[in-house]
């Protein structure tokens, strides 16, 4: 027990806790996203963006011919290696999480079965897509190529703002405006919301509902594909894995916020991401986890539902 | 499609009552003499490459079966989606570790103390979070397995990430000793370990819980709404599921001789959450079928050692598409009355005479 700790770091924690934050906010929403619609855990949300966090870093060292000892870019060059990564990202975390509802889950649901069965279902190419990416990098992982200098925009009494926590927060927080908006004002958005509130009925209005479940699932997968890229400019490494333990959390983010509610993705994952710096400064960081899981036990104690859950059916997606 | 629970039921239904005890003993006979099955130069297929065969038969497959059993009455039975199974395990075995090293109780003794502390823990983790539903029941489960792993881990006094090594083996019965030569013993005791879970859950299915579960599992609003303390009937599902895993974990850790946190990792609820929806959920042959196939079929392929998870990942994602409801799926409606059943035979051997009359009239 370290008390004093949050006391004379407070604005770091903060920081820190917020870009965590924001990557967890994006995991979850493509959590929460496919469990409005289907009800269903997706599963493999977290090897999609496994999948993400290395086109990121493909793309910066073969299209960009970047490696360990190159230098940091500058100017012009940076914004566009930097934009063609997360395009990189987002359209591979985007592709894999529609090919996944295709082969995973669209035969399955079209007869009808339990959830159990498509989760398991889940399971499966989980293990099959994170077992592959084992295979091909022998277990190892792969740290990528610093693309984005890091230096401090500003310092206040000794508090600084690094660049790439900076990046991580301002477009976590502008990509989740633009699914909010996404699923609040489009057409399809409003398809989406129809879906997650009854399929049976939204098929009867004439709702193409394979169509909606896999944009439901490609906007998912981009915005998870977006956090993966993220993630590598702030934690610059990678392994078969890495959407194990990250996955989990967003998981428990989504819950948290009550699970199939966009706004509840952000609040949770926000919660999250303070709660386990501040929890990891002040017990060690070996308790983060078990924090965590005691915070999410206390939440629903109070609340069943999550922090803004079910309850609310018009703002769910 | 093909449906292997149907035929194997019928052909159950026609049979009297002797045709059946003296299959059921033959069956058990048979199991029992399971270890010995890959010593003949015919069923040489059967043995596994790398670890012995027998003790295959021990861990993972017995041990798999056994817990897939417990997960099946908490998920196939009363619905209740729990991605924790594997803290009843480790519970399990840490009170053997413990208590049979730091006293001189021996493992029979330590087995209901193992198993008590699992359904302790179950019914401890019940009370709060069985109100919760569905994917949030799943979370908190997922919850508590990770904290039960990571507090063993951080915890030094029971070996932290080192584990407890040198747990006993338990002592002979019969003149059989338990030890590491000798899985054949260990997967005795396990079948009858198995055999008595099964006894049990066939036991309570038809009883009231079996009914309380069920209707649970079916609607659990209807279930209140009927009078059915849900609440009452969830934590006692839950407790007897963890009884079971704390008992496996027991067994577990007297042959492995050691105890430590990375063998209770997330993915082994998840692996035996896949035992008990592949093989068919809430069917208790479809649940040892499927705990047998998941458990030994990674070990037979060991010898594309690296690729084997691939594998495996590919034949749940087949299986479960051809076969979305497990391998052998539950029958529809479990709960006739006897005068239904009767009524339901009288009506077929009718339809049966019917048929024969009507054919040799077409003759």
């Amino acid at each position: 027990m370290n008390f004093s700790v949050v006391q004379s770091q407070f604005f770091p924690l903060l920081i820190n806790g917020l870009a965590l934050g924001f990557i967890y906010v994006l995991i979850s929403v493509g959590y929460t996203m496919v469990y409005g619609v289907l009800r269903l855990i997706n599963f493999a949300n977290s090897e999609i963006f496994m999948l993400g966090t290395f086109a990121t870093i493909i793309v910066s060292r073969t299209v960009f011919k970047f490696d360990i000892n190159s230098q940091p870019s500058h100017g012009m060059k940076l914004l566009i290696v930097l934009l063609c990564c997360l395009l990189a990202s987002m359209l591979t975390s985007g592709v894999v999480a529609v090919l996944v509802e295709i082969v995973a889950y669209r035969r399955l649901r079209s007869r009808g079965t339990n959830r159990l069965g498509s989760l398991i279902s889940a399971i499966g190419t989980s293990i099959v897509l994170s077992e592959g990416v084992r295979l091909l990098t022998h277990s190892l992982p792969e740290s990528s190529p610093r693309v984005l200098s890091k230096f401090y925009i500003f310092t206040i009494h000794g508090v600084g703002l690094r660049i790439d926590q900076f990046l991580v927060i301002i477009s976590g927080a502008l990509f989740f405006f633009a699914v909010d908006r996404f699923v609040k004002l489009t057409r399809i958005g409003k398809a989406i919301r129809a879906v997650s509130m009854s399929e049976e009925n939204s098929r009867l209005m004439g709702i193409n509902l394979n169509r909606v479940i896999s944009i439901t699932f490609l906007v998912g997968g981009l915005v998870t594909g977006a956090a993966a890229f993220l993630y590598e400019t702030v934690y610059e490494t990678t392994v078969f894995n890495v959407g194990f333990n990250l996955g989990i959390a967003a998981f428990t983010a989504a819950v948290l916020g009550g699970i199939g509610n966009l706004r509840g993705a952000f609040y949770g994952g926000l919660t999250l991401g303070l709660a386990e710096e501040f929890f990891s400064a002040v017990l060690g960081t070996q308790w983060k986890e078990v924090t965590v899981f005691v915070v999410l036990v206390l939440v629903l104690l109070v609340r069943p539902n999550g922090l803004f859950g079910e309850a609310i059916q018009q703002s769910r997606v | 499609m093909l449906n292997l629970r149907d035929k194997g039921a019928q052909l159950w239904e026609d049979w009297n009552r002797s045709k059946r005890v003296a299959f059921v003993l033959v069956m058990i006979f048979g199991v029992f003499l399971l270890p010995y099955a890959g010593d003949f130069s015919f069923t040489n297929i059967l043995n596994t490459p790398i670890a012995s065969y027998q003790a295959i038969l021990v861990y993972p497959v017995g041990m798999y079966i056994l817990m897939a059993l417990g997960l099946n009455i908490v998920v196939g039975k009363s619905g209740l989606l729990d991605l924790g199974y594997v803290a009843f395990f480790a519970i399990g075995a840490y009170t053997a570790a413990i208590l049979g090293t730091k006293t001189t109780l021996n493992i029979w003794e330590i087995l209901p103390m193992g198993m008590g502390f699992a359904m302790l823990a179950g019914v401890l983790l019940g009370i709060p979070t069985l109100r919760l539903r569905g994917d949030y029941l799943a979370i908190v489960t997922l919850g508590f397995g990770e904290i039960v792993r990571i507090a063993v881990l951080n915890t030094n006094s029971i070996g932290g990430p080192n584990g407890i090594p040198g747990v006993p083996n338990p002592p002979s019965i019969l003149g059989q000793s338990f030890d590491l030569a000798n899985p054949a013993h260990f997967f005795w005791i396990v079948v009858v370990m198995i055999l008595f879970v099964i006894w049990m859950v066939r036991r309570l299915s038809i009883r009231r819980p079996g009914r309380a579960w069920e209707a649970i599992r079916q609607d659990e609003d209807v279930a209140i709404l009927m009078g059915v303390p849900t609440l009452r009937y969830k934590i006692w599902s839950f407790s007897i599921g963890a009884a079971v895993g704390g008992a496996a974990g027991v067994i577990f850790a007297s042959q492995q001789m050691l105890v430590a946190p990375q063998t209770f990792t997330f993915n082994v609820s998840v692996l035996i959450l896949s035992c008990v929806v592949f093989g068919g959920m809430g069917n208790i042959w479809g649940v040892v079928l499927g705990a047998t196939i998941l458990s030994y079929f990674p070990e037979r392929i060991r010898f594309i050692s690296s690729a084997r998870q691939l594998v495996f990942g590919l034949a749940l994602i087949i299986t479960m598409n051809l076969r979305p409801d497990g391998l052998l799926p539950r029958k529809k409606r479990e709960h006739l009355s006897l005068e239904e059943r009767e009524a339901a035979k009288a009506a077929k051997a009718a339809l049966k005479q019917a048929k024969k009359s009507n054919s040799g009239a077409n003759k």
